[in-house]
């Protein structure tokens, strides 16, 4: 076999900090090696490869899975433009052809100059804004055709979360304090929550999760308290905790706007949690779309860790704990949670077999308690109030405040806090607003991508896990998408059939097969150009998605389209 | 110590850690396969095991469902049978399946319409004849992941594959696309061996059947060798 | 698709792995191999040489009629084409054969023969082979190419334990804790056997510690690699050894029970230090010290060795020191333990265990034993020389000095694979007479009076005797080409032809109907086998002798309560140079060994599709030395040493230390062996092929 040429010596620095980690430093490596090249080269991946024990044909396939890892040349600028739902309605389709137009190129085409190179992408996660686009490392909002080349080489949006809410409890410092200082965070109440759960012993600090009825954030709903408890008790060492700010869903910003704006929150609530379960390492993986957070919450980390609020013998407690910030590379799949841990150790994010659960065998095969973003900042909020202030939060089965990412043709969209279940019909209309150019209302998607689509006389169901779940619905991660009368659900679909098609990690055939066949038929769906047998087939592979994949991806993907042919069956017959 | 259950309405005695699909076994119904081979891991990939359990909100693999007391497993209702019936169909109408007989049979035995999906997007990558051993005809591939998992740690150690790409552009890779002979290959077939639809075959074979006779088959060997002196690479 | 027209189970035909095949069979042509994935040895997984790698049975080089050499009687001759051959009938050949045996036995008596089994062909082949040379021609001049490769491993644990063969077998590799890989380029020698070592580190998180001058692929896998200069192995284990008795990780209660000579061992060896072998051998001490730390403290340890140990001047010693480490710490007669040589050719292990060695009978029966002796004396009907006969090398010398004038050959290849080939070649030029049975015409079939088709593995029965002593079946699966005959059955016709001649009154016994009725007969006489017959072998696909009895499960591991030899045997070992050393004439060392795509002489690599990925022969060169001698990848250079010169491509890499090059001996074209040294341990007699002095320049 020829020799290797001898790679630039540029990644022998970060390698040699780095290498002694092994696969699990891979997808740093990449990112980094990313950042410097816009691109890998072979001897780059194969540098990376050698350095981390990585076998080479491993190395290629990692590249391969996250979007933002590029094996040719991309450009000096990257630019990403969000073509999700809520940004198509706003006209980003054109915003990337104008765009494309005015450097001359082609999506995923470098400019000649190698200055520019255009992405479209999935949700960007700053659907307030809509349409959005990142370039580099900075949110850019509201573009339009008319100035997309300006926007190009604009400084970034001012942070803002778009908070519309009444009661600001898991919202209350958003927008009202430096989000890294320390000062201003105890002077409002930080770490009050932290020093009540270390008044108890980790064994009450779970009792008291459970007691709460703490609730999953992320889409799933699961009691808190109990995988807390699954992994306390769970045989094995060390133990870890895993904070899942892959935050991806489409509509979905909520995470995000806690991320960037009160990071210490969610580090409070993972030392809760690292306290209660035991875990000395604890991972914050933030999706690769969120640059802007992950520079906060890196500061965040280290303003903590010179508090000695991380680190060894945490406030004296004799407990230690330190958070490793991971980025995501692009992969919505990696959302799911044994797919994040594989992402972490440095694999293709496939989601796993369970059981096991992750509580027995998580993050390298270790017990593992892995929460969503809003999970953790309830945590001390839970804490601070005591367990029975808490509970009068929310409802029986659904306690605490709640987070909704209100968008498209909503009056207001934004964040909204919900401290006393409201029905959806209230939350749109009274909340938020109503629809925006005096329009009606045509459709809601509730609950993300994953979720369904509700009609417009089925509003009035309570925004709480129990009300929704009898109505056969889930809140999701909180997305409550709207779209007015005039707009062709037809279309919509077809976005989400491309989201689907573009995120499914092709593990298991029902998903990998069926985001394809179904976004065939979207196509034709959309096109009007539907042919006999479609809408069955569209049936047929909507419910074998559902009930024969292997993840909460592919037992979604169809979830929206079945919705629509539920309540919508008209836009189903050829010829419409 | 063994466990009771219901398959099909019939009581089982299977030993504790029996998969659902080894428990079906005592009960005498076969489950239907198409990633699942004995010498490779199981992943649960295919789906094509897939059975009703009762409670459950989604089908289980039995492949990898592990059995457990009391379970209420049902092989073969419309749920099951209509996610094999699509999966057959959604696979026929991505890749050729024309050498995989067991396939075939299942798309018998469930009634699937070979031409259920009119206009569908096939992969049709094109055949990579990269050594004198075997050639790589991905356009029969159906994402088994079993010659990946024969070439790292179920058989052989080498990892010279890997799956890339994602979704539907799943695909089995080497480093970069390198050439076999340029990877970490051994030619040991073992990749060969274990693939269930002559994605990967040995290139007599494919001679065989493009119809020439084993003395051209040996000529076409001395041809390449030729073309490799030509070309004065060493090995 | 293609309809296989049957699938044959047979056993490969390249390495002592003994890998179970499924021969797929259409139109008379095996056109795909593939393995059961429930079969022991290999449990599906096979190499590029047993799945790709039997084309070679259908090459067009393959003999099919008996030849007869046109110069017949013409001396000193010259290696020939087949040109320089005439096709005859059996008839003719077998009895000008006979004729010419008969004539050299009447003038010359037993002792003019050197004969040659196989390790390729079957046990029922050499166990017919033998009998013929033994009890027909009255000499024990028998002997085979385990002399080339494992005789040093063989007289070692004769010593040490008083058994020779692979202690433990390869179904308790994947299992291991720790074990000691040294002197095996294991992912290219016995390649499936590599994988079951590497499952043990990948999957079941065994530590391997390789010892070994060269960057193998197994030490991708090692917990600890120790890169000593070549030659001087003996050094390290010796320094393991004195770590183990100085930190007292010995394993005392194993040592009084099972071995002796401690007390006298322990004291000898207290200057060993690490540092006395990092002086001699350039591994750090430390590395030292980790390694006998590993093993000692290992739950179990197993060690495994090849070529690297036993062709050396000092194999037998080099051997030894690894048996002092396992007695010292009880890593034998357990799973997952043992002393295990890794056999080279598929039947290596069965040869040996059939009779081809000069001083035993089947199963290392002494033929110096009267008793013994005596009941083969009883069994054959005929009288038995009591002189143990000459090992391949001494035959050469032998027929150097004119006392042998014949050799018969039966599938060996002895002009590729005996060092300082120029030797022996010039002795095989003088012989009287030279008759080969083989599957081509190769090095040494050019120089044969008369040349008889044999069949290969995949047109006949019997039995090979894999690494593991397992006894496993080939069976026919395509017909003969043309007239070519079983060796067994060649053998048979003649020796009934030779038995005549000589006027002997009755025959010993030459009249099989099948393969089984002559295990049967080594079966009866040999009590280790006793177990075994084909039939069970057909239902249960492998026994591991020994197996006395036929419901004795067989054993896959040795020495569970005693040796053969009673009581374990240290021995303590003096470090000595190698035989030839560099000099500033010749200032490189030269180690030979296989690459994984060829296979010994290359007679069927070289006739197979193997040769399409490795066409050419080459030579491994450290980068720096490249540089220095102008050697750029790819080009080819010109190898000498005081014995010949070879030309061979350049691989320039850091595979090989800095000042050693490493030449594959496959090639005909560049054999290795034109440049190996004719330097022999005193005691095995093996020749040393690892280590002699050369020079390299550009061509």
């Amino acid at each position: 076999m020829a020799e290797r040429a001898t790679p630039p010596a540029s990644m022998q620095d970060y390698l040699a900090a780095h290498a002694h980690r092994g696969q699990t430093m891979l997808l740093p490596a990449l990112l980094e090696a990313q950042k410097r090249y816009n691109h890998i080269s072979k001897e780059i991946a194969a540098e990376i490869g050698r350095a981390l024990n990585v076998p080479l044909a491993e190395v290629t396939g990692v590249i391969e899975f996250y979007s933002m890892l590029h094996d040719r040349p991309t450009g000096e600028t990257h630019i990403r433009i969000c073509e999700s739902p809520v940004c198509n309605l706003f006209g980003a389709k054109t915003v990337s052809k104008t765009l494309c137009r005015e450097l001359d190129t082609a999506i995923c085409e470098p400019t000649i100059d190698s200055k520019y190179y255009v992405e479209s992408v999935e949700c960007l996660g700053l659907c307030e804004r809509a349409p959005v686009m990142l370039v580099d490392d900075r949110p850019i909002g509201q573009t339009t055709p008319d100035v997309v080349a300006e926007l190009v080489r604009r400084p970034p949006d001012p942070p803002s979360g778009l908070i519309r809410t009444g009661t600001r409890l898991l919202t209350a410092r958003l927008g009202k304090i430096s989000p890294t200082s320390l000062p201003d965070y105890e002077e409002t109440d930080g770490l009050r929550g932290l020093e009540a759960a270390l008044a108890l012993s980790p064994m009450e600090v779970i009792e008291q999760v459970k007691a709460a009825g703490l609730m999953g954030r992320g889409g799933a709903a699961f009691p808190t308290g109990i995988k807390w408890e699954g992994a306390a008790q769970a045989e094995g060492q060390p133990k870890y905790l895993v904070c899942n700010a892959d935050e991806s869903e489409p509509g979905t910003f909520k995470d995000r706007t806690l991320l960037e704006e009160d990071p210490f929150s969610i580090l409070e609530g993972m030392l809760i949690a690292a306290y209660a379960i035991g875990a000395t390492q604890g991972f914050l993986y933030v999706r690769g779309e969120y640059p802007r957070a992950q520079g906060i919450l890196q500061r965040a980390i280290e303003v903590f860790r010179s508090a000695g609020l991380l680190g060894a013998n945490i406030r004296g407690r004799g407990f230690d704990f330190d958070i490793e910030l991971r980025s995501g590379a692009g992969a919505y799949i990696c959302g799911e949670e044994t797919a994040l841990f594989e992402s972490i150790e440095g694999k293709r994010g496939y989601p796993r077999i369970k059981p096991p659960f992750p509580t027995q065998h998580g993050l390298f095969g270790k017990p593992t308690v892995i929460n969503n973003v809003e999970t953790f900042a309830n945590v001390p909020l839970l804490f601070r109030m005591g367990v029975e202030e808490y509970r009068k939060l929310g409802s029986e089965k659904s306690s605490g405040p709640r987070l909704f990412c209100l968008s498209g043709d909503t009056f207001m969209p934004g964040l909204f806090e919900i401290t006393t279940p409201i029905t959806l019909r209230d939350l749109i209309f009274k909340e938020a607003g109503g629809i925006r150019n005096g329009r009606k209302l045509g459709a809601v998607l509730l609950g993300g991508a994953a979720g369904k689509f509700v009609p417009p006389d089925q509003l009035d169901v309570r925004l709480t896990f129990e009300d929704t779940r009898a109505a056969g619905l889930s809140l999701g991660s909180g997305v409550v998408m709207v779209f007015d009368e005039t707009r062709d659900l037809r279309q919509v679909l077809l976005d989400l059939g491309h989201f689907f098609a573009h995120e499914s990690c092709g593990k298991c055939y029902p998903c990998q097969l069926g985001t394809q066949r179904q976004l065939e038929i979207l196509e034709r769906l959309a096109h009007g150009q539907l042919l006999p047998g479609d809408k069955e087939r569209l049936t047929d592979v909507g419910w074998t998605m559902t009930d024969a994949s292997l993840c909460g991806l592919g037992q979604t993907a169809a979830t929206a389209v079945l919705s629509v042919m539920e309540h919508w069956p008209h836009l189903f017959e050829p010829g419409q | 110590m063994t466990l009771t259950l219901t398959i099909d309405g019939r009581e089982i005695h299977a030993p504790a850690g029996s998969s659902l699909m080894q428990a079906a076994q005592l009960a005498d119904v076969d489950t239907p396969v198409i990633c699942y081979h004995e010498a490779t891991t199981p992943n649960g990939l295919c789906r094509q095991c897939v059975v009703e359990v009762d409670g459950w909100r989604v089908l289980a693999p039995a492949c990898v469902t592990p059995a457990a007391e009391g379970m209420e497993v049902h092989t073969a209702s419309e749920r099951v049978t209509r996610a094999r019936r699509t999966l057959l169909e959604m696979l026929n109408a991505s890749i050729d399946l024309s050498q995989a007989p067991e396939i075939q049979q299942q798309m018998d035995d469930y009634q699937a319409d070979r031409e259920r999906f009119p206009g569908a997007e096939r992969r049709a990558p094109a055949m990579l004849d990269d050594n004198p051993f075997y050639v790589r005809d991905y356009d029969k591939c159906l994402m088994c992941w079993r010659c990946v998992q024969a070439c790292a740690d179920d058989l052989q150690f080498t990892y010279a594959l890997s799956t890339g790409g994602r979704g539907y552009n799943s695909h089995v890779t080497t480093f970069f696309d390198a050439p076999m002979p340029e990877t970490t290959c051994v030619f040991c077939g073992n990749c060969v061996a274990v693939c269930p639809t002559n994605a990967l075959i040995s290139k007599t074979e494919i001679y065989l059947q493009q119809g020439l006779d084993y003395d051209s088959i040996r000529r076409e060997k001395r041809n390449q060798r030729r073309a490799q002196d030509k070309k004065g690479g060493a090995q | 698709m293609i309809q296989a027209e049957s699938i044959v189970r047979s056993t490969c035909p390249y390495c002592g792995v003994g890998c179970q095949v499924n021969l797929h069979i259409k139109d008379e042509h095996i056109y795909k191999v593939d393995a059961p994935f429930q079969v022991a040895p290999n449990y599906g997984r096979l190499c590029a040489k047993g799945r790709f790698g039997v084309d070679f049975v259908h090459h067009p080089g393959r003999l099919t009629m008996p030849l007869i050499r046109k110069d017949f009687g013409v001396t000193p001759r010259q290696p020939v084409g087949l040109e320089g051959f005439r096709e005859a009938t059996w008839e003719e050949a077998l009895e000008l054969a006979a004729r010419r045996i008969t004539e050299i036995h009447q003038q010359h008596g037993p002792a003019a023969f050197g004969t040659f089994a196989s390790a390729k062909v079957t046990n029922e082949d050499n166990y017919v082979f033998q009998k013929f040379v033994r009890g027909v021609l009255g000499s024990n001049n028998v002997d085979h190419c385990a002399r080339l490769c494992h005789a040093a491993s063989v007289t070692a644990l004769t010593i040490a334990i008083g058994s020779s063969a692979m202690s433990n077998s390869i179904a308790e590799m994947k299992d291991l804790d720790v074990f000691i890989v040294t002197g095996s380029n294991t992912t290219e020698t016995h390649p499936v056997i590599s994988t079951f070592l590497r499952e043990a580190v990948v999957n079941n998180q065994a530590k391997l510690i390789v010892v070994d001058p060269r960057q193998i692929e197994m030490t991708e896998f090692a917990e600890v690699w120790l890169r000593q200069q070549p030659g001087t192995d003996v050094a390290i284990f010796q320094a393991m050894a004195q770590v183990i008795v100085a930190e007292e990780l010995f394993n005392q209660e194993f040592i009084d029970a099972r071995t002796e000579g401690f007390k006298d061992y322990a004291a000898a060896i207290m200057d060993c230090t690490p540092e006395w072998a990092a002086e001699i051998s350039g591994v750090p001490a430390e590395d030292i010290r980790t390694a006998a730390r590993l093993f000692a403290n290992a739950r179990t340890g197993a060690i495994y060795w090849g070529m690297g140990i036993s062709q050396s001047v000092h194999g037998v010693e080099n051997a030894l020191s690894l048996a002092n480490l396992a007695l010292l710490c009880g890593h034998i007669g357990k799973p997952g333990t043992g002393l295990n040589p890794l056999r080279g050719q598929n039947n290596v292990q069965g040869c040996s265990d059939s009779g081809g060695l000069p001083h035993v009978f089947t199963a290392y029966q002494p033929v110096a034993d009267d008793a013994i002796r005596a009941k083969f004396e009883q069994d054959w009907g005929t009288t038995l020389n009591p002189e143990p006969g000459l090992t391949v090398m001494e035959m050469v010398d032998a027929a150097a000095s004119k006392i042998i004038r014949a050799y018969l050959i039966m599938g060996e290849n002895p002009l590729m694979s005996e060092p300082d080939l120029r030797h022996s070649r010039h002795v095989m030029e003088q012989m009287e007479f030279v008759l080969v049975q083989d599957i081509f015409l190769n090095e040494t079939s050019e120089y044969a009076d008369i040349l008889f088709p044999a069949t290969s593995f995949a047109e006949k029965g019997g039995t090979f005797t894999n690494t593991d002593r397992r006894v496993q079946l080939i069976r026919p699966a395509v017909p003969a080409p043309g007239q070519a005959r079983e060796d067994w059955a060649i053998l048979c016709d003649l020796a009934k032809r030779v038995e005549i001649l000589l006027g002997r009154p009755a025959s010993i016994g030459f009249d099989y109907a099948h393969p089984s009725d002559i295990w049967q007969e080594m079966a009866r006489l040999t009590p280790a086998f006793q177990g075994i017959d084909h039939a069970r072998i057909q239902r249960e696909d492998g026994v591991h002798w020994p197996c006395p009895t036929p419901d004795h499960p067989g054993s896959p591991y040795l020495f569970e309560d005693t040796f053969p030899s009673g009581r374990g045997v240290f021995t303590a070992l003096d470090v000595r140079p190698g035989a030839e050393l560099p000099d500033p004439e010749y200032p490189f060392i030269l180690s030979t060994g296989r690459v994984l795509y060829h296979w010994h002489g290359g007679t069927m690599t070289r006739r197979s599709k193997l040769d399409d990925i490795y066409p050419d022969p080459t030579v491994e060169v450290h980068p720096l030395d490249a540089d220095a001698l102008g050697l750029a990848d790819g080009q080819w250079a010109l190898v000498r040493s005081r014995r010949g010169q070879i030309k061979v491509k350049t691989i320039v890499t850091e595979r090989s230390p800095q000042g050693v090059v490493f030449i594959p001996f496959h090639f005909a074209e560049a054999a290795a062996n034109e440049l190996t040294l004719d330097a022999r341990d005193p005691k095995a007699k093996i020749p040393d092929y690892k280590m002699c002095a050369v020079a390299l320049e550009p061509v």
